[in-house]
């Protein structure tokens, strides 16, 4: 597939990342030929230097047999003008659009064909935002996703000393929660994949993946650890765009303290929050810290554009006594670097939010991407589309899928219902399938079960 | 000196206008009096068109346009000399008055204060006792359109705060970009919500003459009534009702009102923070004063108690003053809270006095910053009012101007004590001036009025009425050097 690219920044350069490794030809267009040379080096891909609004970049860029237009540079207004010149001028097929301004969400007509054309907008912030209301609200998980709509959540714990089937068989699961249905999609344990069989006996330490109806996560959660009080107090570091809309969506249910360095900004924050505390000074002012009571804190949370400073003062925060810390870090070494050791939750922005790009870039009916442990698993949720005869899942038991080694069906959602993966199910037409991935390779086989076969007469 | 002649020049003109006030009081005579009275009226309306024709045409050389400075100055001159004015037909009309309490009787109308230095009201006649509602009424009119649409110009204590906008999701939502068509509009709610009380009014029992006449002193919120007993008079529950609607309605400020009906919708009151309060404030009071009076067997029967205390508080909370009890036969802890509601509780731009509630609420919430400061040092807390930030500087002004406020008080209070009032006779006295709500406690409580004063004490009061209801700032500005410098 031809993809072009508009923006290096963040997004632009990690979705770029994720797709090279895929074949697909990659242009990508961006103001700042350093950005650009940086990313040439690195990865197969063209490069254009120039504004991504311009009909002439966009012509040289070859857009004319592109087939899928990736707007994502840091300005909505030229993201949305990109779209609308590719529908209007060059009829490149799919458009999508990062748009940051909820002004702009909060009229989806705007992105009417009538409009600026835009088929699909993706705004980071708000999925990361979400991202960490969800942890906040399951201070237990490494990570929560979710399917269908919210009906189906994929969780990550880590299974600790206390947890009741901590040091048992994975089968127990079952006679402990009769009447809750889940299953263990995936354990790694020393960071390699195990697949998790009835006799797997889960230890201390183990990163467990279970899927489970979103009501459900909590008991699931109660079997694999001690549980911690709920959280009430959420200290955030950084009142960027993240930390506000995080603050915002958080105040009415949590005491957030919230810090912020700009005079200017904070003021602004201020006035635009309700219930926040909004404080002035440094992230990583150890006496600000003490005396907004970090050691009371439940969840501190780093969210400022420095990865150092994030890293910092969730050093800081962890060492004053804070129970959970979670740190944005941009760089994706830092994070495998972190992840685990002092700093709970090192949160890579770019891998919480690709997924939803690559839903819209994979072959297939694809619902949903996650990417998982920074990108080297993934779980897919996937539409089983035709009948027995030309489809390869559809019809057919569980068991009798040809999936590849270190995939695993973890969950159907047939309608509104949430079913187990078990062997035994069998998948009609029409049902939403998670599969677990735990090599990422494995990815593009799995897509192609699912594809439908063409007529072959 | 010249920009006195050109204030001067300026109340000639307003004088003029003023004059044709007379053909109410004129109508009524011609339907209820004898022509001796009609000729009396008439007369004050010719002494007070010449006069200001005289004014108007020995100035005319210094016709100018008006500075803010000149602002201070008419507004201040505007509301010492029409009631100046208005003494006219009362001197010529009621036997034995002197100039002292009628001066003291229109000030206390044109201010809306309500306070009375009449007695015998009941056998006044009818031309008379429109003449001092309309008086109240005009009183009310010019001080919506000096609220709304001047102080904030001047920028008194805080007033920018109260600009003609409305906070939240209407912020946009100026009222109309010129003063003059502000006022026009502002005056058509008040002339509207007037005569829809007069109709209640008759509907409820009054006949046309006490329904004009106490549907201007209760949209004015001041207070006069044509009975000396007041509402007492009318003894009907039907009746009170109706004024005490139509009193919370006149507290709240008139730019809200006219917001409402120009947009057909009742959804800006829930962003008016200030009208949430205010209302708030009073309602709860009604019925605190409601239970305490029932507690403390002063009525056997609560619903006796609520009516009572509801009408008293929402008048005296309003800043009205109508009275249809003498409450101040009830314990002490209830009169008090009435007046200190009085103090503070009116919405700015509408027709009461006092504090204002937008200034009690930035009071308030000043307290609480100074308290967040102190535990949580960095904290970034701006001053919010129905979610709109109040800039510090305003803050700063309306602590100014609160300050002021009690010095006002405190000195008329002192100056009072001296001339030898007693204590509680003095404070409600003040108070009763200050925040123009009129009949205080002890001598000048509801059973009786200001004609006890001394004509030195009723000059006090009458000072105070003027300085409380010009926003302090208004009247103080002219005893200072700096404004008489060039």
């Amino acid at each position: 597939m031809k993809i072009l690219i508009l923006g290096a920044g963040q997004v632009g350069s990690t979705v770029a990342e994720s797709l090279v490794s895929e074949a697909n030809d990659i242009t990508v267009v961006d103001s700042d030929d350093e950005k650009l040379q940086q990313l040439q080096d690195r990865l197969d891909l063209r490069t254009l230097t120039g504004n991504a609004a311009h009909p002439s970049t966009l012509e040289q860029a070859g857009i004319e047999d592109t087939d899928m237009l990736l707007a994502v540079t840091q300005s909505d207004e030229v993201n949305l003008v990109a779209c609308k010149l590719a529908a209007s001028l060059f009829n490149t097929p799919t458009r999508i659009a990062r748009i940051r301004s909820v002004d702009y969400l909060n009229r989806p007509e705007v992105f009417s064909a009538d409009n600026f054309s835009v088929d699909f907008s993706i705004c980071p912030e708000q999925i990361l935002t979400e991202y960490i209301v969800k942890l906040i609200e399951f201070p237990e998980a490494l990570q929560v996703q979710r399917f269908s709509q919210g009906k189906a959540s994929l969780v990550a714990v880590r299974a600790f000393k206390g947890g009741p089937l901590v040091g048992n068989p994975l089968s127990l699961l079952r006679s402990h929660m009769p009447q809750i249905e889940t299953r263990v999609a995936a354990i790694f344990r020393n960071d390699s994949p195990l697949i998790p069989e009835g006799s797997t006996v889960i230890e201390d330490g183990d990163e467990i993946f279970f899927i489970a109806a979103s009501g459900n996560i909590r008991s699931v959660l109660k079997e694999m650890r001690n549980m911690d009080k709920p959280t009430r107090r959420v200290m955030i570091v950084g009142g960027g765009n993240i930390g506000r809309r995080l603050a915002k969506a958080l105040e009415n249910e949590y005491q957030v303290k919230l810090i912020e360095h700009n005079k200017k900004a904070s003021e602004k924050l201020a006035s635009e929050l309700k219930n926040t505390l909004v404080l002035n000074g440094d992230g990583t002012d150890e006496k600000l810290m003490q005396q907004e009571h970090v050691s009371e804190v439940d969840v501190f949370c780093a969210l400022t554009n420095d990865d150092e400073n994030n890293i910092m003062s969730a050093l800081l925060a962890k060492q004053a006594g804070a129970r959970k810390v979670v740190a944005l870090i941009n760089r994706s070494a830092y994070v495998d670097l972190l992840q685990g050791g002092k700093i709970d939750i090192a949160l890579s922005p770019a891998h919480v939010t690709i997924g939803s790009l690559l839903a819209y870039v994979r072959q297939g009916d694809v619902a949903a991407v996650h990417s998982l442990r920074r990108g080297a698993a993934e779980v897919l949720e996937l539409v089983a589309h035709g009948d027995q005869q030309s489809s390869r899942v559809v019809g057919r038991l569980i068991d009798e899928i040809d999936l590849p080694a270190g995939a695993t069906i973890g969950a159907l959602v047939r309608g509104d219902e949430v079913i187990m993966g078990h062997h035994d199910e069998i998948i009609e037409a029409e049902d939403h399938v998670i599969v677990f991935v735990t090599d990422k390779k494995m990815v593009p086989k799995v897509e192609r079960l699912f594809q439908v076969k063409v007529g072959f007469f | 000196m010249t920009r006195v002649l050109t204030v001067i020049h300026a109340l000639g003109l307003l004088l003029v206008m003023f004059s044709m006030a007379y053909l109410m009081p004129i109508i009524t005579a011609v339907i209820y009096d004898n022509s001796l009275m009609l000729l009396d009226f008439l007369l004050a309306m010719v002494w007070t068109a010449a006069a200001g024709t005289l004014m108007w045409l020995l100035t005319r050389r210094h016709k100018g346009e008006l500075s803010i400075r000149h602002g201070y100055l008419l507004v201040v001159t505007m509301w010492t000399a029409m009631p100046a004015f208005a003494t006219i037909p009362l001197l010529m009309l009621i036997p034995g008055l002197s100039f002292t309490d009628a001066y003291f009787e229109t000030m206390s109308a044109m201010t809306t204060t309500g306070a009375t230095a009449l007695t015998g009201l009941d056998d006044l006649p009818p031309s008379v006792q429109v003449w001092r509602h309309e008086m109240e009424w005009l009183g009310g009119l010019g001080i919506i359109v000096l609220a709304v649409a001047v102080l904030p110009l001047l920028g008194i204590g805080g007033r920018q705060l109260f600009k003609a906008e409305t906070p939240g999701p209407m912020k946009d939502a100026k009222l109309t970009p010129r003063i003059a068509d502000t006022a026009r509009n502002l005056w058509a709610v008040y002339v509207a919500l007037t005569v829809l009380c007069i109709f209640a009014l008759k509907w409820a029992g009054m006949d046309w003459l006490d329904a004009v006449c106490h549907a201007f002193s209760t949209t004015g919120l001041g207070g006069f009534s044509t009975h000396d007993a007041s509402i007492g008079y009318f003894n009907s529950p039907l009746i009170e009702f109706v004024m005490v609607v139509f009193m919370l309605i006149a507290t709240v400020n008139f730019a809200t009102h006219f917001l409402a009906w120009n947009g057909k919708t009742l959804s800006v009151y829930k962003y008016d923070a200030e009208a949430k309060a205010a209302v708030g404030l009073i309602l709860a009071s009604c019925l605190g004063i409601a239970i305490f009076l029932w507690w403390n067997e002063v009525y056997l029967d609560f619903l006796t108690a609520l009516r009572h205390a509801t009408f008293n508080v929402v008048s005296i909370g309003a800043s009205s003053g109508f009275a249809s009890v003498d409450y101040g036969q009830w314990p002490i802890f209830a009169p008090l809270w009435m007046l200190f509601v009085g103090c503070i509780a009116a919405s700015s731009g509408s027709t009461g006095g006092g504090i204002k509630m937008v200034r009690t609420l930035v009071l308030f919430k000043q307290g609480g910053r100074e308290l967040l400061k102190l535990l949580h040092p960095a904290a970034v807390n701006p001053m919010k009012i129905g979610g709109r930030v109040v800039p510090n500087k305003i803050v700063f002004s309306v602590l100014g101007f609160i300050f002021l406020y009690f010095i006002t008080i405190a000195t008329l209070l002192f100056i009072l004590l001296i001339s030898g009032m007693d204590f509680l006779t003095a404070l409600s006295a003040v108070l009763a001036c200050v925040n123009n709500f009129g009949p205080g406690l002890g001598l000048v409580g509801p059973g009786s009025n200001y004609q006890v004063l001394t004509d030195f004490q009723t000059w006090v009061c009458a000072f105070g009425m003027l300085v409380g209801r010009l926003e302090i700032f208004t009247v103080l500005i002219l005893f200072t050097p700096y404004f008489w410098r060039r």
